[in-house]
């Protein structure tokens, strides 16, 4: 079955068509997660793309991850035995020190919508509350984000504090930020460096080896 | 209106490579130039070489001062970076800036109250960052009391009520215009100052939409504000916006500036 017109409706962000589109393609008998992978995981893909390209902006995005959230809820029910897949476990928090969450959100948005289960922790997070929701939710990648000169020193506390914890090996690292470069990435010991939410999602993919 | 021009910050590359360079003729050359476009402040910043922005902050404030004679707006989140730079400043400068973050708050205050200077009162609450107008003003009246208390004179507080994109959440021009006017009615003496680009993050046209977001706070009561002053564009929308609103005798400041080449049909 092609799926074009939910993939249109959920770049548009028309949460009517899109959701309409969903329940129809689960009243033909398609498969919930082949729905969730090759509709509206594929149209975040998309959006995504574009939004690192310049061709779309912010309110598109977020207008299009409303959408894919309501025809995620409206597919949910019809999930079989198994539970959705998730692509894996991101913990993602503005380090300690610092406030600024709007890039956060973004970035967190758009793993949401690529297929990534995310723990959001918020703003100000201390190293040790890192670990410890790492440890616990087995996570398979951190997103760090800091807004200012004076906290980006958090995100190497916090990477240390992975290493003396013993959990550096088991999860990647990924940092972002105005203020971040690719070159600061490297020089903490990060594994990658994420300059935009479109970015983020396609640097968790490399590093989980997900196509 | 105050205005601060803001093109000397480490985070345009120019900049940055300049700092790094220690190519005092650039930066004297940036700071000429806003001088000239009728900037009263230049603002340095260092903030992207983390662990350097001190030394930099320090040699841009000499530098600058060397060679034009306008006081500096010291930016930078950092109180250490701040109290060092001060040392270096001659006459009265703006400090940008301080908030009720409890590291920020208790590190800077000795700084401003050892030495006459301007502050801008940046409206980040302790724990989050205020969306609403009435948060906003709280932060504020918190700010006020907490500086004023501390010896700063409320003539010399410069409250930034944090600009969020638009892009977001579209109450958020809004929220910020309606704390511009609380702020300026609710305490007498105090000027309110913000930057511009934050309203326009993630919009295409951003200088369009940064030219009439200054237009409408400069409506509400704005006093100073951090931009590009060799922008003549942007020059030109806050000239003819402070003539509307009766602040320009006979017109004088917005004709003078056309006729001298600051602003032109462009």
């Amino acid at each position: 079955m092609s799926y074009q017109t939910l993939l249109d409706a959920v770049i548009k962000g028309d949460i009517k068509t899109a959701t309409e589109e969903t329940l129809k393609a689960v009243d033909a008998g398609e498969n919930a997660q082949d729905i969730l992978d090759q509709g509206l995981i594929e149209a975040m893909n998309v959006v995504g793309d574009k939004f690192s390209k310049g061709a779309m902006f912010v309110p598109q995005m977020l207008r299009s991850a409303k959408t894919m959230q309501e025809c995620v809820e409206a597919l949910k029910p019809h999930f079989q035995g198994n539970a959705m897949k998730t692509k894996g476990k991101i913990v993602i928090g503005t380090v300690k020190g610092d406030l600024h969450d709007i890039g956060k959100n973004l970035v967190r948005m758009m793993l949401e919508g690529a297929g990534f289960s995310t723990i959001d922790l918020g703003v100000d997070v201390a190293p040790e509350v890192f670990v410890d929701k790492i440890k616990e939710a087995k996570a398979d990648v951190l997103g760090m984000s800091a807004l200012l000169s004076t906290t980006m020193p958090s995100m190497t506390k916090t990477i240390k504090a992975l290493v003396d914890s013993g959990l550096r090996d088991t999860v990647k690292v990924i940092v972002g930020g105005a203020p971040v470069t690719r070159k600061y990435a490297e020089d903490i010991g990060a594994d990658s460096y994420a300059p935009d939410a479109g970015s983020a999602v396609l640097e968790a993919k490399k590093l989980l080896n997900i196509s | 209106m105050l205005i601060v021009g803001e093109n000397i910050n480490t985070s345009r590359r120019r900049i940055a490579e300049a700092v790094e360079k220690q190519d005092a003729e650039f930066i004297v050359q940036a700071a000429k130039n806003q001088a000239d476009a009728g900037a009263d402040f230049i603002d340095v910043n260092a903030g992207t070489f983390v662990d350097r922005e001190t030394e930099y902050l320090c040699w841009l404030v000499k530098t600058v001062q060397d060679a034009v004679d306008l006081p500096l707006c010291l930016d930078s989140p950092s109180p250490e970076a701040l109290s060092e730079a001060i040392k270096h400043h001659r006459g009265e400068p703006m400090i940008n800036s301080i908030s009720l973050e409890e590291d920020r708050f208790q590190g800077l205050l000795p700084v401003l109250t050892s030495q006459p200077c301007k502050v801008v009162a940046l409206c980040m609450a302790q724990t989050s960052m205020p969306t609403t107008t009435d948060e906003r003003v709280a932060v504020a009246a918190e700010l006020i009391e907490k500086l004023t208390n501390a010896g700063v004179a409320l003539e010399d507080i410069y409250v930034d009520p944090l600009v969020q994109p638009v892009s977001v959440d579209v109450n958020m021009g809004n929220a910020v215009l309606e704390a511009i006017q609380r702020i300026m009615e609710t305490f007498p003496g105090v000027h309110t100052i913000c930057g511009l680009s934050n309203i326009s993050y993630g919009l295409p046209l951003r200088k369009l939409v940064n030219r009439n977001f200054l237009a409408l706070a400069t409506a509400r009561g704005l006093s100073a504000a951090i931009l590009d002053p060799t922008d003549k564009r942007l020059m030109a929308t806050l000239l003819s916006t402070r003539m509307i609103l009766g602040k320009d005798e006979y017109c004088g400041d917005f004709i003078d500036a056309y006729q001298s080449g600051i602003i032109n049909k462009d």
